[in-house]
């Protein structure tokens, strides 16, 4: 009753009034706080799409089952996704199974006249040697349809060098090891045999349009006979080499198109060779030793020809208990390979970033055989104990690693380590190269040059606008160099590419002719200005002065270039630089991203500067002139010394708008990404970089995740910049605020 | 004696504040050059420049060219070294100089290529006849030659006076094409968006499991009106074709043989040498206004800019109107509620540093964040008729504005708070003693008076969200978008579509057009009215800030 006499219309609108008050508190509040938020996730953001790519690997166990089918597995494989496994048997069958259950599917016999002696695959292309000494090629194909709607898979195999035998071995010995690579129009096919002879041979085949027969004809056959036993072949896709292990020793036989051409060289490894295999691409042999070592072998240019060189090796259990290599499956889409030994251990690597990415041992027996399915996500590997295992693979980011971001890597094709950025071609066993450094050299690079141009300027205008300029040339200087900042950065890199590139390069003299007559000029006006009466008036408006100077220096330096490059190099500097000092002249260079960078980034240094300069307590000033001192001694002595900290955050700031500036450098280089700090070549940036790739990149792709971390570079060196930039200038203003 | 005067006057820093004052005067020089570049070379695009006929000889011919001069210069022969010019090779003046000049022959369909060098030296005659004509074409740029005869259905139309009967024609050539025009983009591209709408509806009904037939009969009836309306329109529009295919003239090129030219091809036709200063500036002005209000043509290397402007000022009037409420709250926050202290203090750094974040990194985090996340799951829960293609998961005009809010959110909260910690203290504390409480203070007293703080802050994000290009190649902008972000079609503002842009436009027409020569004067065009905005809009914001400054300096004595 009490509370309802109380509630007079005064005391309503009263506590309407706190209602309001205390919802505006929380709505300014909530809302303050996600816009803090918010812009908090950009950080976040980046960093959650980085992350992933530095996890390891995962493996898992899917399956285990005692092998389906009768016979002793000689060669697995796996279907595209993984759900059908194809296993060869020594007595010519294949059998289809369900990689699950291990169900069978399909059980097709070849009818083989001999049993088989030996075998090898290349992706779905399994040849099969003979103890006659002939062989056979098989392809193993699925056929997708969807009868009601279900995904269907049928298994069929195909004989791509025809159904019959191809007679390797003209004396009919057991071929022991057996190697295939097929191309369009052929295949060339090695061997060895068991009375220790190397046998090689090509065929050319030709499919007729309507029966869809293939023919095959010989081209050429030859042969070595050897003093050892051969453990281990593998041939070169483009056929010329032969690579052959025995025991302790790596021989590579070189060929042409008639078979061996007696050329050879051996290679020493300190273990027994157990294992040959090669990456996708051919260009990389894998050496598998018997201490569980595996070694990468790429042929390299040097100054006597090819030669195979050791590049990198794969050691992950090495202060184990080592095991010998027993089978090496290599992945169908890239570098990474899988690695197996004889207590059942496997092992996934790498090979470019020599990552080692998982282990997983549940077989516990030693590993005969392993396939991979197209994407790698599923691996099939037999044992000795007659058992099948399915793995299951999550290994999404193998490429990269710290050295592949940061370091020297040799890839395959080049001569030696270096730094590259190529993060796509049209080949599907191209591999993305995936160095930051030429990127973030060419970053580094572009703002270099820009600063030499823009730092001079920048400091100099500000220390007269501060402390030397009348007041009202200076209410308007200030907004000029306001409006130079606000002008859009595609319009100045709009002019950098189409307007300035091109003129630098015909006024080359001329531009660097202005480094030294516009100084020179100055001073000259400085000592003229000497003999000028009632000068007093004009005291504080040098700069206004100056700036027909300016011009008429600038068309004097133009109309000069042309008579300096006749006087002095003969006639065109751009020649004379490449002739003369091994200088080569790209068009859109660093000079011209220095200029209009340099442009770009003189407001930004300039106003900080400028400011700082602006507010050194006056009292100093004017306590150093009545002392005596020159204004230019005032200046130097103690103006500058009180400002520093503040000029210097000012390079800051500066230096960290050069480094994310994107538009000017993405249309005033050639944005290739090569590491040369020369003056007349491009250079590509991160910020460029991101602005050309990302539209492109497969979302969640290795590529897409490392251009992401180049953003979260971007994002963290500017921030990190220009907080100490921000803190300095800060410090500077309590300093100030004390004096 | 003058050594030591010398050396004195050196000692006193003189010529060392002269260096100081030459750098501030490059700086400016290099300012107003700039912009002056911009203005000159931009605008004079429009006017319509004499056309010549050079009679040169090369090679023992004699040839006339007529084209219109672009640039001379003068070089020296050794610059010409990989030129081939007259075997005469004691040319040039004394300074073994030439001067050539850059021409502009149009006519491009017939000879290749727009442009040429013409070398004074091979120069045997100019002259300037009254009688040249040029025309702009719909393909293949511009033409010169000589009017001959008007041409009906093939047969020559004789009684007439050949320009004025050709002007007529060419007007009512263009009546029809605009006709057309109307026709295609307006009426059947309305009908298009409805059968859309109708497929996706209908898609939408059968994921819902509410395909009934009652709802499959509607459909097929509002189908089956729209084709109806379609067939007419379609009747319409080939009705004019035909009649926009009637004329044609034919014209003389200058090596003398003769080509027809459909009026239907011709866009404006003018005879510049007949043509007064008065005439011309008119013609100047009606070329600008086309250039702003037209759609571009021949992959944006002609035409107008029209869509790309539409496009910048919706997508930066989105923008600030996502980055405001959101800006002044959090200012408001920082500055009237938060507790002031370290925290508070490095979050303001925090914010003051965003702004030097560079604006690719935005860019990425928009694409990242709102298009492939926020974008994806908004397609997956409201538009999954589409799916696959995407409504909201591909970069657009919404992610644009959001993204370009958030780069320039630092920008509209450093000035608003400026502006709050600018208000003398006794103004609010006067306030809350007469008894208002904080909220009714901040919305009657302090945010009022803070208004021009936050009016700067925003011209100040406008402008550099207008002048931002990097971010929008990420996250919505495309060289040709079909159709503008807003149009008569429910739901009107479609922030779905990608849009054009002036910034894009300039790196897009003068970087990636297969004719970056010919196209080069509108993209300084393009870039001189990007300019004007951008330059009007920070001087407005400048000026703004003054009078603040002014007047709490007043308000503080």
């Amino acid at each position: 009753m009490q509370d309802k006499a109380l509630k007079t219309p005064i005391q309503t609108r009263y506590n309407q009034r706190a209602l309001k008050d205390r919802m505006a508190r929380y709505f300014v509040a909530s809302g303050g706080i996600s816009v803090i938020i918010a812009i908090l996730l950009i950080f976040f953001y980046l960093l959650y799409v980085v992350i992933p790519m530095f996890g390891s690997a995962e493996i898992t166990e899917g399956a285990t089952y005692a092998t389906p089918g009768e016979g002793k597995t000689i060669h697995l494989g796996l279907e595209e996704q993984g759900t059908i496994g194809v296993r060869f048997t020594d007595h010519g069958h294949v059998i289809f199974f369900n990689t699950d259950s291990g169900s069978i599917v399909r059980d097709e016999s070849l009818d083989l006249p001999a049993n088989i002696s030996s075998i090898s695959s290349n992706l779905d292309l399994v040849v099969l040697g003979l103890e006659n000494g002939s062989a056979l090629a098989v392809q193993y194909k699925f056929d997708l349809s969807y009868p009601d709607d279900v995904r269907t898979l049928t298994p069929r195999l195909e004989f791509p060098l025809g159904q019959d035998l191809l007679v390797l071995d003209e004396s009919s010995q057991a071929l022991t090891q057996i190697v295939i690579q097929l191309n369009e129009d052929g295949a060339g096919l090695a061997a060895t045999t068991s009375d220790k002879r190397l046998v090689s041979a090509r065929y050319t085949r030709e499919e007729s349009f309507i029966s869809e027969e293939i023919t095959t004809e010989l081209t050429s056959n030859s042969e070595l006979a050897l003093e050892n036993t051969i453990r281990s072949i593998a041939l070169t896709p483009t056929l010329d080499h032969l690579y052959a292990s025995t025991d302790k020793t790596l021989t590579d036989f070189s060929l042409d198109e008639n078979g061996f051409d007696g050329e050879k060289t051996k290679y020493y490894f300190k273990h027994e060779i157990t294992q040959l295999k090669l990456l996708l691409g051919g260009s990389s042999l894998m050496v598998g030793l018997a201490n569980g070592e595996v070694q990468q072998w790429m042929s390299v240019r040097k100054d006597n020809g090819r030669e195979l060189t050791f590049i990198r090796n794969f050691h992950a259990n090495e202060h184990k208990n080592a095991q010998p290599v027993t089978s090496i499956a290599t992945e169908q889409q890239r570098k990474g390979f899988a690695v197996a030994d004889s207590k059942g251990d496997i092992t996934l690597y790498y090979s470019t970033s020599q990552r080692t990415l998982a282990n997983i041992n549940t077989a516990k027996s030693s590993i005969e055989n392993m396939a991979w399915s197209a994407r790698a996500q599923n691996l099939l590997v037999s044992d000795n104990k007659n058992q099948l295992h399915l793995y299951k693979v999550h290994n999404e980011y193998p490429e990269v690693s710290w050295d592949v971001l940061w370091g020297k890597i040799w890839y395959e094709g080049y001569d030696e380590a270096d730094y590259i950025w190529q993060s796509s071609a049209s080949t599907n066993e191209f591999e993305p190269k995936f160095s930051l450094m030429p990127l973030a050299f060419g970053t580094i690079k572009a703002a270099f040059y820009a600063m030499i141009f823009a730092i001079p300027i920048a400091i100099l205008g500000a220390i007269f606008t501060a402390q030397f300029m009348a007041p009202r040339m200076r209410q308007t200087v200030k907004p000029a160099i306001e409006i130079m900042e606000a002008l859009p950065t595609v319009i100045l890199g709009f002019l950098a590419g189409l307007w300035l590139a091109p003129y630098v390069e015909t006024h080359l003299a001329g531009i660097f002719a202005l480094l030294l007559i516009l100084p020179a000029g100055f001073i000259f006006c400085a000592w003229l200005w000497r003999f000028v009466p009632n000068k007093s008036l004009l005291e504080g408006w040098e700069a206004m002065i100056l700036i027909p100077v300016v011009l008429f220096l600038i068309w004097l330096s133009m109309i000069l270039s042309s008579p300096i490059e006749t006087l002095f190099f003969d006639g065109d500097l751009r020649m004379h630089l490449s002739n003369e000092w091994g200088l080569n002249y790209d068009q859109r260079n660093a000079l011209v991203v220095g200029l209009i960078m340099g442009f770009a980034v003189i407001p930004t240094i300039f106003s900080i500067a400028e400011d700082a300069l602006f507010s050194v307590p006056q009292h100093l000033v004017r306590g150093s002139l009545a002392l005596g001192a020159t204004r230019w001694q005032t200046m130097t002595s103690v103006v500058l010394p009180a400002a520093s900290p503040g000029i210097f955050s000012a390079i800051m700031m500066g230096f960290g708008r050069a480094v994310g500036e994107t538009m000017i450098v993405l249309m005033a280089t050639g944005n290739t990404p090569l590491m040369d700090m020369s003056i007349f070549q491009g250079m590509r940036t991160l910020a460029a970089n991101l602005a050309v790739e990302v539209p492109e990149a497969e979302v969640f792709s290795t590529h897409y995740r490392v251009l992401f971390l180049a953003a979260l570079i971007l994002f963290l060196f500017t921030f990190v910049f220009n907080t100490l930039a921000e803190i300095i200038r800060h410090r500077l203003r309590q300093r100030y605020s004390g004096l | 004696m003058i050594n030591q005067q010398t050396k004195a006057w050196f000692k006193s820093g003189t010529p060392w504040i002269w260096l100081n004052a030459g750098a501030i005067a490059i700086a400016l020089v290099a300012v107003f050059g700039l912009l002056l570049l911009i203005l000159f070379r931009g605008m004079s695009h429009f006017w319509p420049a004499n056309v010549e006929a050079f009679h040169y000889q090369n090679n023992e011919n004699n040839l006339t060219v007529i084209a219109e001069i672009i640039e001379s210069e003068t070089v020296p022969l050794e610059a010409l070294h990989n030129i081939e010019i007259s075997d005469n090779t004691d040319v040039g003046d004394e300074y073994g100089n030439v001067t050539r000049y850059l021409v502009k022959t149009g006519n491009r369909d017939i000879l290749g290529s727009d442009f040429r060098w013409l070398y004074d030296i091979d120069l045997l005659d100019r002259e300037q006849p009254e009688n040249i004509m040029a025309l702009e074409r719909i393909e293949w740029g511009n033409f010169y030659g000589y009017l001959n005869a008007v041409y009906e259905n093939g047969n020559l139309v004789t009684d007439k006076e050949v320009w004025p009967e050709f002007i007529d024609r060419l007007n009512r050539t263009n009546d029809i094409r605009d006709q057309i025009l109307q026709l295609e983009q307006g009426d059947i591209g309305a009908i298009n968006y409805q059968l859309e709408r109708l497929r996706l509806k209908e898609k939408r009904l059968q994921l819902d499991n509410k395909l009934t037939d009652a709802a499959i009969k509607e459909l097929e009836e509002q189908r089956n009106n729209l084709n109806q309306e379609y067939g007419v329109l379609l009747q319409q529009t080939q009705k004019l074709y035909q009649q926009i295919n009637r004329d044609s003239i034919k014209a003389t090129v200058m090596d003398g043989s003769e080509v027809t030219i459909p009026l239907e091809k011709i866009v404006k036709a003018w005879q510049p040498n007949k043509m007064s200063t008065l005439n011309k500036v008119g013609y100047y002005l009606h070329t600008l206004w086309a250039f702003i209000t037209e759609d571009p043509r021949e992959a944006n290397t002609e035409g107008g800019i029209f869509p790309a402007i539409f496009g910048t000022v919706l997508m930066v009037m989105l923008m600030a109107v996502l980055v405001t409420p959101f800006g002044v709250v959090a200012a408001v926050y920082l500055r009237e509620y938060a507790k002031q202290g370290v925290l508070t203090q490095i979050i303001r750094i925090t914010v003051n540093n965003l702004a030097g974040v560079p604006s690719i990194v935005y860019g990425i985090f928009g694409l990242g964040f709102f298009v492939y996340f926020l974008g994806g799951n908004i397609d997956a829960l409201f538009y999954p008729e589409a799916l696959p293609s995407p409504t909201f998961g591909t970069p657009g005009l919404l992610w644009s504005s959001l993204t370009l809010a958030l780069l320039t959110l630092p920008v509209v909260i450093v000035a608003t708070e400026e502006g709050l910690s600018r208000i003398p203290r006794s103004l609010r504390e006067g306030s809350l003693g007469l008894g208002a409480t904080k909220a009714e203070t901040l919305w009657r007293i302090v945010l009022p008076m803070a208004s021009p703080a936050i009016m700067t802050g925003l011209i100040l994000a406008v402008a550099r969200a207008a002048g931002e290009v990097a971010p929008l190649m990420l996250v919505g902008v495309v060289k040709l978008a079909p159709t503008l972000p807003l149009d008569g079609n429910f739901p009107f503002l479609h922030l779905d579509r990608k849009f054009m842009h002036l910034g894009f436009h300039i790196y897009d027409v003068g970087f990636q057009s297969p004719n970056v020569e010919a196209a080069r004067p509108l993209v300084y065009a393009t870039s001189f009215l990007l300019v004007v905005v951008i330059v009007t809009l920070n001087l407005t914001a400048i000026n703004l800030r003054n009078k603040l400054r002014e007047k709490y300096r007043a308000l503080d004595g």
